[in-house]
């Protein structure tokens, strides 16, 4: 390996540093009277404490899943701190308000606060530790009756819509990780676009998680009425610590009646370093329900961070000729580990799915897709293809794929494709021997193989993912 | 086209290798392949090197080249003035030293024009010159093509993936007819060829050179010779170019068989 490459193996992760900024958090560990806490640091509602406790309890009698393809030692869920909130000196009354610590530690990230710099027209919710920061584009976006504001806010100004979709896709105690985040979420996005309305701009949500030892357990809520659409991106970076982190959150979809949710997401959470030390477990469990009829929800994800990613964005297709998609890529490298994959779910008639899932392995990790495609009993003239490739980079890395096909329908047609490949080093010597750099060649590879998922990323995002590819394999041929 | 006045491209002097590693191969590393290679092509000239199977003549194109495999351990290279050992394999191929491969990889999802016009950019930018965008490049590949008789629906597809082994090879001249090397190493370009492939690669390498390049053809067989006239044959043999003789060697070769001179050296 040449000098350069070396250096750029060890390229640092470069969102790792932390933000001094004063934060004021519960004393970690779990327990009813910490779920009372945060509820009433949230100055909550009743019944959403009861929904908590309720979850809390249901946790209890709970089992840690361990089907999932990944390893890891026994978390301490008493050592996890719940809550964790930048400490407000007063109540903002704008923007221009928040901490300038704050703002330019999400400057250093890239994403701007200032409603006047944001040339690219997307509305950002920046959730910072475990509250949301500061939501940008409200007041335009609510001439049109679009609600885009934080999980909080929501709780408070719309609690009927929050109470009447929250655990409506995403039960409270419908899995381990579910349900810890019911009791515990904190803060989160909520989004509803009326009946009728295309919104405008992509809406956004940027994740930090800055204080050490703290989990993040954010709620994601999207309601699409009738005949809307929405796009929807989401991005995570986390500061370099040597101990694990826990993110588990849920994030829910509702698209009712001929709505379109797009769901995207680049996540690039600290990932531990080489030898597997710190990173962030991101325990996640997404699902959208295509509700009404020719509903359609599309999920794309990019992972490339996290030490350990167990996560499956799903649809449930309930409406009759409503679609599910999913398009995914996920990289590993060092010693990370993914098990990721989607759920669709065929319940009404003339229901589609896709699923494009594309994993690249390098350094000694792990990578498995884990998918399931279940037609109901009702679910006539339903529709799947599936498509799972993978990709190995070195000889130390594992791919894994657990498809899982359940029909109980005779006339749904079901597809699935799978291929795997490698990058060896006759392709890195052929590209160097037509002049062509390492980095450009492994660039052109993985997104030679990764296109049919970048084309479904907005713009900048699938700029960014590209980069973000690039960066992470670098050095991991050779 | 021998013309000893001509600018000296190529001057190998002594060069030792051996076997860096081989991937999945135990105890193989170490083993010395050449033993002591000396070589000189100046521009305009079209050489040959024969030999028979593990005389070291594809080991030697790779060497030049900078495959990892290989670890010089003695001699010297250089190549239009410079210390060919001294470059990482993509700046020596920048330099403008070209290896069509023996086996061309197939490298999925990866465009055959995208791959072209990054390499040719990639030249371009080295030179000091304009990079061309997608529609420039489009016209110089559309005439490029021509030269090796290829459809216009190969430059759509992914880089050698499902092609076969004649079409493999017309793909490395596409290459070196865009990228227009000083030196270009043929390894075995014409084993598996039919011989309409076989006439269309060699008319491919014809067109391409001038008085201002040259062309080392690494074979087994008299019958490319046929259609690339070299200026020099050279036999190798046990890592060492043995012989050294005109055109009529070649053919002596095919006549006789490797054995007599094998003997003789």
């Amino acid at each position: 390996m040449s000098t350069a490459l070396h250096n750029l193996v060890n390229q640092p992760y470069k969102h790792g540093f932390v933000t001094d900024i004063e934060t004021e958090a519960v004393p970690k560990g779990l327990n009813e009277d910490v779920i009372r806490m945060i509820s009433k640091k949230k100055e909550e509602p009743e019944w959403l404490l009861e929904f908590r406790l309720a979850a809390y309890r249901h946790w209890l009698t709970m089992e840690e899943p361990a089907w999932a393809n990944v390893s890891y030692p026994r978390i301490d869920f008493q050592e996890i701190i719940y809550f964790a909130q930048p400490k407000p000196k007063k109540q903002l009354a704008s923007m221009d308000e928040v901490d300038p610590e704050l703002r330019r530690t999400f400057e250093k990230l890239g994403v701007p606060l200032h409603e006047q710099k944001l040339m690219t027209g997307v509305a950002v919710d920046v959730i910072f530790d475990s509250v949301s920061v500061t939501t940008t584009y409200k007041a335009k976006l609510a001439e049109i009756g679009i609600i885009f504001c934080s999980f909080s806010e929501a709780v408070h100004e719309y609690p009927e819509l929050v109470k009447q979709y929250l655990g409506s896709v995403v039960p409270a105690g419908d899995n381990f990780y579910a349900a810890l985040n019911s009791a515990v979420f904190t803060d989160g996005s909520f989004c509803f676009i009326p009946k009728g309305t295309q919104c405008p701009m992509d809406l956004s949500t940027y994740f930090r998680i800055n204080t050490e030892g703290s989990g993040q357990f954010e709620r994601t809520l999207i309601i699409a009425e009738e005949g809307s659409s929405v796009c929807y991106l989401e991005g995570c970076t986390a500061p370099q610590f040597d101990t694990n982190q826990l993110h588990a959150a849920v994030v829910e979809l509702v698209a009712l009646d001929n709505a379109d949710i797009k769901y995207s997401t680049v996540q690039n959470w600290y990932a531990g370093d080489e030898n597997g030390k710190g990173g962030i477990y991101n325990f996640v469990t997404k699902r959208g329900l295509c509700k009404g009829v020719n509903s359609k929800i599309s999920w794309t994800q990019v992972e490339t961070g996290s030490a350990i990613t167990w996560k499956y964005p799903s649809c449930v297709l309930l409406g009759d000729n409503s679609t599910g998609e999913f398009y995914s890529v996920a990289l590993t490298n060092h010693l990370q580990q993914a098990d990721t994959g989607t759920k669709m779910i065929h319940v009404g008639k003339n229901t589609r799915s896709k699923i494009i899932a594309k994993g690249i392995s390098a350094g000694r990790s792990s990578n498995s897709y884990r998918g399931l495609v279940k037609v109901g009993s009702r679910a006539a003239g339903a529709r799947n293809y599936s498509q799972c490739d993978s990709m190995l980079i070195g000889d130390r890395c594992v791919a894994n794929t657990f498809p899982t096909i359940d029909v109980q329908n005779t006339t749904a047609t079901i597809e699935h494709e799978a291929s795997t490949s490698k990058i060896g080093e006759d392709q890195m010597f052929f590209f160097a021997q037509r002049g062509i750099g390492s980095e450009e060649a492994i660039s052109m590879i993985i997104n030679g193989f990764c296109k049919d998922v970048f084309v479904h990323l907005p713009m900048e995002f699938a700029v960014e993912a590209t980069k973000l590819l690039g960066l992470k394999l670098e050095g991991s041929v050779g | 086209m021998i013309n000893k006045g001509s600018k000296v491209l190529l001057e190998v002097k002594n060069l030792r290798a051996e076997i860096a590693r081989v991937a999945g191969v135990a105890g193989v590393a170490g083993i010395e392949i050449l033993k002591g290679v000396n070589l000189t092509v100046r521009a305009g000239e079209v050489h040959a090197i024969m030999g028979i199977n593990g005389s070291g003549k594809s080991t030697f194109s790779k060497v030049l080249a900078g495959h990892p495999d290989y670890a010089v351990t003695g001699g010297s290279a250089m190549f239009e003035g410079r210390d060919l050992f001294s470059l990482e394999p993509e700046e020596r191929a920048r330099a403008g030293l070209f290896l069509a491969f023996q086996y061309p990889v197939e490298i999925p999802g990866v465009s055959n024009s995208a791959l072209l016009r990054l390499a040719y950019n990639t030249l371009q930018t080295e030179r000091g010159l304009e990079e061309l965008d997608p529609l420039e490049f489009d016209d110089l590949i559309q005439e490029k093509i021509k030269i090796v008789e290829m459809d216009p629906s190969f430059l759509g597809r992914s880089v050698n993936e499902g092609f076969s082994g004649g079409e493999k090879k017309r793909n490395e001249i596409l290459q070196m007819a865009v990228l227009e090397p000083r030196l270009a190493i043929l390894d075995e370009t014409d084993s598996g060829l039919d011989i309409d492939a076989l006439r269309i690669v060699a008319k491919g390498v014809n067109t391409l050179l001038t008085s201002d390049n040259a062309v080392v053809m690494v074979t087994h067989y008299q019958r490319l010779l046929n259609y690339i006239v070299p200026d020099y044959v050279h036999v190798m043999d046990g890592g060492r170019i043995v012989r050294t003789g005109g055109k009529e060697l070649a053919l002596e070769l095919e006549a006789r068989g490797y054995d007599w001179v094998r003997a003789a050296a």
